[in-house]
């Protein structure tokens, strides 16, 4: 069965989190302490990733300033630009481009020992909208020692599907449009255990109810013993996942720092989650190099069992009520190896700018699956038949590789 | 629903647990230089952050706890 | 009290027993006497102190608060030892070079006396429980404020303290 060649393409999945996850980072990663306004800041970051036929590029930036002494606001914004050949992309469609706009605004208010924050963000991309709102409350106490933070946040999407009018432009198909609702619970601890040592653990809870998969993604299934075809994926319109994580930051006595993190992840569509993280930072005070520079290092490994309605080819048609082939549920391991290189200067004729930072951030991904085939083998590229077609279910495994750069501005007064 | 339950049951323990106050706090504010550096905050520029977060949530089905508020100074 | 007084004093149920009392403890005790290396090479006694009104800021480089205060304290100096007063800045850091880069910096430079407290003794026997913390002491000797935290508006109530105790 020939693959439809009308204008299909393969959303990156989990963009319903972009919106959220922004928006958490951008709390929980400024610094954010409870009986603290964070500091002023203004970020200006550029993006690109490459790896699997995928390239997303783009800028990103974050102003944040605070008013009076109880009361801080942060603005960001960002585009994606997306220039899509995944590898689903290839077996079953044709390549395209697309651009994801996001904005969001977050206001943080002090009051003693406390931080409420409340945030709102905004995703918009031809086929899909986000709209996510996010309240937070962190707490200090036991002399500043401890810091507890409760986080709620609920998104509600919209997805819709592009299909190519009667001129060639892409408009959203009138006869498709699903909604997908998702809320996070979150709590935290975060604990000094000595003056050199801070431990942090979290738990969060997400669920998701109604349309969870993407309107363009297909799963494939054997004919007979040698032949394949393909139908759309079929997912629950519920999921509930729930995770766990700890991490450790230690000082040690010549100025540097070394941290570890392990994330536990299940959730009701039967997946389990691994993910391991170290990191080193060296800061080089006027060493040999000239300047202030800092230079961190980070290994991360991420281990996942499949879902217990992914397969990379099913038996039959219609083999069973949930049916996926998105590598992203698959059974794999991956490793990110990143380094990252800041430089640190003051401008003496600006005396209201009290550091500023270049970075540089290169990651490498490398991603193998255990239980998702390269089905390019098979299928060819882009309905372009391989010369020697391999039969369904003994193409080689995928792997996939990916280069991750960054480059940012910050500015903090 | 069990969720809040939870959370509730995890508040008051939290909140209870300043009501012991013979634990004196065993990290002075006078020592907290350490904590207080920069290099010992966890994650990066926030939007650094959100972006490899991204990456990860689109490649991976695990998502969530990855963030987290406190340490520092302590300064008030 | 001030309408901000309903919420606190719900919060202060669960925290009171353990912070209230740290963040304005009033007492008349006799200060604890210190000597400590000060900052150009002088030791600094509190005893040589004894008949002015002594304010004691306990600092750090690394606190955000403390360094935006600095100015404010000089200024707080320059008005009032005149009358018999003293500002004293003790420095918590174990080593003196971040505060003096960072005392070297200040476009209002600092005259009043600074002690280094670099083992924390002196903070560890004023019992200090945040940064900064503000200590006031009166002629005679004896402790009669301690203030925690600086938010822009405290200089109000530094005030207020010295002005009652000159006029002892």
């Amino acid at each position: 069965m020939r693959p439809d060649t009308g204008f299909r393409r393969f959303v990156i999945t989990c963009r319903r989190h972009a919106a959220a996850a922004g928006l958490l980072a951008a709390l929980f990663i400024s610094g954010a302490h409870a009986g603290v306004l964070p500091e002023d800041e203004a970020d200006l970051l550029y993006f690109r990733y490459d790896g699997g036929g995928v390239q997303v590029q783009g800028p990103s930036m974050l102003v944040r300033k605070s008013i009076g002494d109880h009361v801080s606001i942060e603005a960001d914004y960002l585009i994606d630009m997306v220039s899509s050949a995944s590898i689903d992309v290839e077996t079953s469609a044709s390549p395209y481009d697309d651009e994801r706009t996001q904005y969001g605004l977050t206001a943080s208010f002090l009051h003693g020992k406390s931080t409420y924050t409340v945030g709102y963000s905004d995703s918009t991309e031809s086929d899909y909208l986000a709209k996510t709102m996010y309240a937070s409350v962190a707490h200090d106490m036991f002399g500043d020692l401890t810091t507890v933070s409760f986080s709620y946040s609920k998104g509600d999407n919209d997805v819709f599907r592009n299909v190519k009018d009667p001129d060639g432009h892409k408009i959203n198909d009138p006869a498709f449009h699903e909604t997908l609702e998702t809320q996070n619970f979150s709590v935290g601890v975060s604990q000094i255990i000595t003056k050199n040592l801070i431990l942090q653990g979290q738990y969060e809870v997400i669920t998701d109810e109604g349309w969870t998969n993407s309107p363009y993604r297909s799963v494939r299934f054997f004919i007979g013993t040698d032949q394949q075809g393909q139908q759309p994926e079929v997912y629950p319109n519920t999921r509930t996942s729930n995770a766990a994580s700890i991490r450790a930051k230690y000082f040690l006595p010549y100025r540097a720092a070394i941290d570890g993190m392990y994330r536990f992840y299940t959730d009701t569509w039967g997946i389990v989650g691994h993910t391991a993280e170290l990191g080193y930072v060296h800061p080089l005070d006027n060493a040999f190099i000239g300047g202030n520079w800092i230079f961190e290092g980070r290994l991360r490994y991420y281990t996942q069992q499949a879902a217990d309605f992914y397969q990379d080819i099913f038996p039959r048609a219609d083999f069973s009520n949930f049916m996926a082939r998105d590598k992203e549920l698959a059974t794999y391991s991956a490793m990110t190896a990143g380094l990252i290189a800041t430089y640190e200067f003051k401008i003496d004729r600006f005396p209201w700018l009290s550091k500023g930072q270049l970075n540089f951030r290169y990651d490498y991904m490398a991603v193998d699956y255990d239980d998702f085939r390269d089905a390019r083998f098979s299928l060819g590229s882009f309905g372009t038949l391989p010369d020697e077609p391999f039969a369904p279910g003994t193409e080689p495994l995928y792997k996939l590789r990916a280069n991750i750069f960054q480059f940012y501005v910050s500015a903090f007064f | 629903m069990r969720i809040l339950r939870g959370l509730l049951v995890l508040s008051v323990l939290a909140f209870g647990a300043t009501g012991c106050s013979s634990i004196e706090p065993w990290v002075k504010p006078y020592d907290r230089e350490n904590l207080a550096d920069p290099i010992m905050a966890f994650g990066h520029a926030p939007n650094s952050q959100a972006f490899l977060d991204h990456v990860f949530d689109s490649r991976e089905g695990s998502r969530g706890a990855t963030g987290g508020a406190g340490g520092g100074c302590g300064c008030n | 009290m001030s309408a901000v007084s309903v919420k606190r004093i719900f919060k202060g149920v669960v925290l009171a027993a353990v912070f209230a009392s740290a963040a304005f403890a009033t007492s008349s005790s006799p200060a604890p006497a210190f000597k400590l290396p000060g900052r150009g090479g002088k030791t600094i006694d509190l005893s040589q102190f004894k008949g002015q009104v002594v304010m004691i800021n306990f600092w750090a480089s690394w606190c955000v608060p403390c360094r935006q205060e600095m100015p404010l304290l000089e200024d707080i100096y320059k008005k009032y030892k005149p009358m018999g007063f003293t500002m004293l800045g003790v420095n918590v850091e174990p080593k003196q070079q971040d505060a003096e880069a960072f005392l070297a910096k200040l476009s209002k430079p600092v005259t009043f006396p600074v002690a280094w407290d670099a083992d924390s003794k002196v903070s560890a026997l004023y019992k200090v429980k945040g940064m900064p913390t503000t200590v006031f002491i009166d002629r005679k000797g004896n402790v009669r404020e301690m203030h925690i935290s600086y938010r822009a508006g405290d200089e109000n109530y530094y005030l207020t303290q010295i002005r009652t105790l000159l006029k002892e």
